[in-house]
């Protein structure tokens, strides 16, 4: 169909570019995502990956999801239940899905509906639940599941009933285009954009039906959330790389995420199938009392910011986190985004970013640069603990392995009809 | 005790890590530390030393590998903590350049889209392929890169020939392309003269001479050691020379090289003959018999080259101020006998003409529309006192010139001292104005060596002045006289072309290899990008091939 690559790339950026994801609505996992509606059923995060592989913050997150669903009681008859193979584990990707982390998604769990309005797609991610002990990060019990229940019964409620009140949703690519330039890369610094989401939807979560104090609880909730926006970037991602992915043809990665032992891409040409190698483990910034040693090997679908080219592949928008890069500040932001300039064959026509001369962000992270260079793309992220149950302990910056790349590589050659010796 | 540690995928050149050994090396405690690439010629190179440890066979041409000689395993990890250390200050200080860094050759050009030449300095096994890149992107190429493959430096020259491109190198010291400085090379002042050669000090010992009398450069280009091999054949030495002859302001050139393959020899020769200015060749060692043939002076020097090119380079500079003499007979008309001699057989060798020998009348050369003449040969002096003191017979013939329009050029000498005559330039610079005014529009130029010093009785700088005020030109030497006549009756051919590409505008560059070219670039003012260069995919052939079959 194509005659080559770069054509085929071509056509695939093309769709990318004409995307317009808007956020429309907050609903029950389950009313979007049909697998979730057949019996027991959890969505996590990276490539596939089975209880007795996923490492501490994703099992503790499927322990919260289960006692969360009421599957069970406690965490021990959760475990047993988990372990019985009882619980069918499944891939956000593979459902128009993305999650943070463990990226661990039940059926009553409220997410954010983003919808393409060009191509038609959705895309769907599981609302933040802010920061200390979350189940994202692997914490179960206690204030993880109150929390849950009032997303699940409040802020999912009153958020869906004000986006219902803003004519065709939210656009979120004049939103991020506006935040980009007061210093978010989407991964590791959300605080513009949260803000600027709380700026357009707060008259009317005040003016929606909702009680007085559940109004004010999620008002007070998105004020001091700041990395709420974080899962809406991942679902306006999500969406533009599904409409890419569309084409086809090509070698440009359209899904970069990791469950914790597995690195996996996806990439325009070959469709759903996963290219993995093993994970690194990220390095950065730890809170009081953690250490390197705590860091669980990297997890998570948020890489698919970094898939787009924004996260750590736009470090140089936000020099305000470029701490977590390394011991230097703004020169190695730019250097890192300058480096990722090697590995992207375009450049987002929305996002345009100051501090790097208004040069726009990267966009289109193509298999054969990667291969080429020997550059991988610099990951913007959280880091777990790697025991379920504690939560985050840091932030930092991590590297794919290279394995994935080539062994894609030598799929879309395949794809093609390329053969070497 | 041998430890080893590889440090994966985290390339660095080579002359970095050869510091780094040293450096660690000195450490207290080590009997001998060594860090290299891992390529399989490094491997070997670790082998012959007797530094192999088994664990480098799983090292790839991407890692770092390290070799610690020390007895005790925690000296060996704190060496290894000391190399990381300063791996860290090497990409730290990099941070600070002022120049655009990228990690591959497309990035590069986007970086700096007007670069024309690739400064290659990767280790010898990789150099081809970058320059390869290089010339297939139109870009020229300087290699200073050694240990190519010959069979390679003869395909790249093949390639850079069909795209009008030139190869400087591999093993290419020193090039000044546009008054940039590549590689090994001084500053230069802007001046006339061309330098090629297949010797980096050669080149820069000229250029350094050349400036040292005052001159300066266009251009000096590199060919490689190897150019003028039989192998090779001089392929960039032709290239050189055909940049150089449609360059309108390489006025002279010079050519220096140890001495080629004798076929190599005749092509560069017979090259460096179309070139319709002044050659010096210097091939060094060589025992030239001839010391010019036709435009191309042989040196065997090179302070003797430096010295003649830049005397032609005064010539050149003198007669772009006198009307042209194109096809016009020279006319020597001397009081001296040994000048006239002198001025004779430098005549005669330039236009391959013979000389009289018989030196009837006092004719010196009387061939070709050229003549010669003694004027202190008997015939003059017979029942009269000799021309030195009674200028009056040469004043005769200096006048007759007005009815003989075939004569552009006179030569002359003025000999001063005890004895001469006490103005023979007053008197001289009279004929010379009555016979102009006699000759009526007819152009000549009059050319006058002058033989004395300032504590002479007539003063040498008032005998030049007044030459000067009548419109003669003062040559150092009956040499430069003639090659200034020479000049005016064979100018070069005009329809010298748009210069190429390359020497048209100081280059943009893209540095390959060794950082410090590219800081030095950088603090001289030169366009250039640093392009960080690592294997191709990590040095996985096969990976290279998939990359390259997938463009």
């Amino acid at each position: 169909m194509y005659e080559t690559i770069n054509e085929a790339n071509e056509a695939v950026l093309n769709e990318i570019k004409r995307a317009r994801p808007r956020l429309v609505d907050v609903r029950p996992a389950a009313d979007c995502i049909p697998v979730l509606r057949e019996g027991r059923t959890l969505l996590h995060a990276g490539p596939p990956s089975a209880w007795a592989d996923m490492t501490g913050p994703m099992q503790g997150a499927v322990l919260g999801a289960a006692m969360f669903e009421g599957w069970a009681r406690d965490a021990e008859e959760a475990e047993r239940l988990a372990a019985s193979g009882e619980i069918r584990f499944t891939p956000c990707h593979d459902h128009s899905a993305v999650g943070p982390m463990g990226g661990i998604t039940s059926a009553s769990m409220p997410v954010l509906v983003v919808l393409n309005e060009v191509q038609g797609n959705t895309a769907f991610c599981n609302l933040n639940e802010g920061i200390g002990k979350v189940m994202r990060f692997g914490a179960f019990e206690g204030e993880v599941q109150t929390r849950l229940a009032w997303m699940r019964d409040v802020l999912g409620p009153v958020l869906s009933q004000a986006l219902g009140m803003v004519p065709g949703g939210i656009d979120l690519s004049v939103l991020m285009a506006q935040a980009i330039t007061m210093g978010d890369e989407f991964h590791q610094r959300n605080i513009a954009a949260s803000a600027l989401l709380l700026k357009l939807l707060a008259p009317d979560i005040a003016a929606c039906e909702a009680s007085t104090q559940h109004k004010e609880e999620v008002l007070r909730f998105l004020g001091r959330t700041d990395q709420f926006f974080l899962n809406v970037a991942m679902a306006y991602c999500k969406c533009v790389m599904d409409a890419g992915a569309a084409i086809e043809a090509g070698s440009i990665v359209t899904a970069m995420t990791r469950n914790g032992r597995d690195f996996g891409i996806r990439v325009s040409g070959t469709g759903k199938r996963w290219f993995t190698a093993p994970v690194n483990t990220p390095a950065g910034l730890f809170f009081t009392g953690f250490s390197q040693d705590d860091a669980n090997p990297d997890i998570g679908d948020s890489a698919i910011t970094e898939t787009l080219g924004i996260g750590g592949a736009a470090m140089i928008a936000a020099p305000g986190v470029t701490r977590f890069v390394g011991a230097g500040g703004f020169s190695d932001a730019l250097e890192t985004s300058e480096e990722m300039r090697e590995i992207y064959v375009d450049s987002s026509p929305m996002f345009q970013i100051p501090t790097w001369d208004f040069q726009a962000a990267c966009l289109g992270l193509d298999v054969r640069r990667v291969v080429e260079t020997g550059i991988t793309p610099v990951i913007n992220t959280g880091i777990a603990h790697r025991k379920a149950g504690i939560g985050q302990v840091g932030a930092g910056t991590v590297r794919p392995p290279r394995g994935c790349f080539e062994k894609a590589l030598e799929a879309v050659a395949e794809t093609v009809g390329v053969a070497v010796d | 005790m041998l430890h080893c540690f590889i440090l994966k995928g985290s390339f660095q050149d080579s002359v970095t890590l050869m510091v780094l050994s040293r450096d660690l090396s000195a450490l207290p405690g080590v009997a001998k530390a060594s860090v290299m690439m891992g390529t399989p010629a490094n491997k070997d190179v670790f082998r012959e030393t007797g530094l192999w440890h088994d664990t480098l066979d799983e090292a790839t041409p991407s890692d770092v590998c390290v070799i610690v000689d020390c007895e005790d395993a925690a000296r060996a990890a704190g060496v290894l903590e000391e190399l990381k250390t300063r791996l860290a200050d090497v990409a730290k200080s990099r941070r600070a350049s002022g120049y655009p860094v990228a990690r591959s050759w497309r990035r590069a050009r986007q970086l700096v889209p007007d670069a024309n030449v690739a400064l290659v300095s990767v280790a010898g096994h990789y150099a081809a392929d970058v320059a390869r890149q290089a010339l297939d992107d139109g870009c020229h190429v300087m290699m200073f890169s050694d240990n190519v493959p010959v069979e390679a430096e003869v395909e790249l020259k093949l390639a850079a020939r069909r795209r009008g491109l030139i190869v400087m190198g591999p093993d290419c010291g020193t090039s000044v392309i546009g008054g940039v400085p590549l590689a090994f090379a001084n500053r230069m002042p802007k001046g006339p003269i061309a330098v090629i050669g297949a010797s980096g000090t050669g080149i820069q010992e000229i250029c350094s001479q050349i400036a040292a009398r005052g001159a300066g450069i266009t251009h000096a280009i590199g060919l490689g050691g190897r150019d003028l091999s039989a192998a090779v054949g001089g392929i960039s030495a032709l290239t050189a020379i055909d940049f150089v002859a449609a360059d309108a302001a390489s006025r002279v050139v010079v050519f220096v090289s140890k001495p080629p393959a004798p076929e190599v020899k005749a092509r560069v020769l017979a090259a460096l003959k179309l070139m319709q200015r002044p050659v010096v060749a210097l091939f060094l060692g060589d025992r030239q018999a001839a010391r010019r043939d036709g435009n191309v002076h042989f040196a065997q020097t090179l302070d003797g080259a430096a010295a003649l090119a830049v005397d032609l380079a005064n010539v050149d500079s003198q007669a772009s101020h006198q009307p042209s003499a194109a096809g016009l007979g020279i006319c020597g008309l001397y009081t001296g006998g040994t000048l006239a001699a002198e001025a004779a057989q430098l005549l005669a060798d330039a236009l391959g003409l013979h000389a009289d020998e018989t030196h009837a009348e006092g004719y010196m050369l009387r061939s070709g529309g050229h003549r010669v003449i003694d004027l202190g040969d008997d015939l003059y002096t017979r029942g009269r006192p000799h021309p030195m003191i009674d200028p009056t017979l040469r004043n005769e013939m200096i006048r007759a010139l007005a009815d003989e329009p075939t004569y552009g050029v006179l030569l002359l000498d003025v000999v001063l001292g005890y004895g001469a005559n006490a103005d023979p330039a007053g008197v001289t610079a009279r004929a010379v104005a009555e016979m102009r005014a006699a000759r009526g529009g007819a152009p000549i130029t009059v050319i006058a060596t002058l033989t004395g010093t300032d504590q002479d009785p007539q003063d040498r700088a008032s005998q030049a002045a007044k030459l000067e005020e009548a419109g003669i030109v003062i040559a150092e030497s009956t040499r430069t006289a003639v090659e200034l006549a020479l000049r005016l009756v064979q100018p070069p051919v005009a329809g010298i072309g748009a210069p190429p590409p390359l020497l048209a505008a100081p280059p943009a560059i893209v540095n390959i290899g060794l950082r410090g070219f590219a800081d030095e670039l950088q603090a001289g003012g030169t366009n250039v990008v640093h392009y960080l260069w690592e294997p191709i995919a990590g040095g996985n052939q096969r990976l290279q091939r998939l990359v390259a079959a997938l463009q």
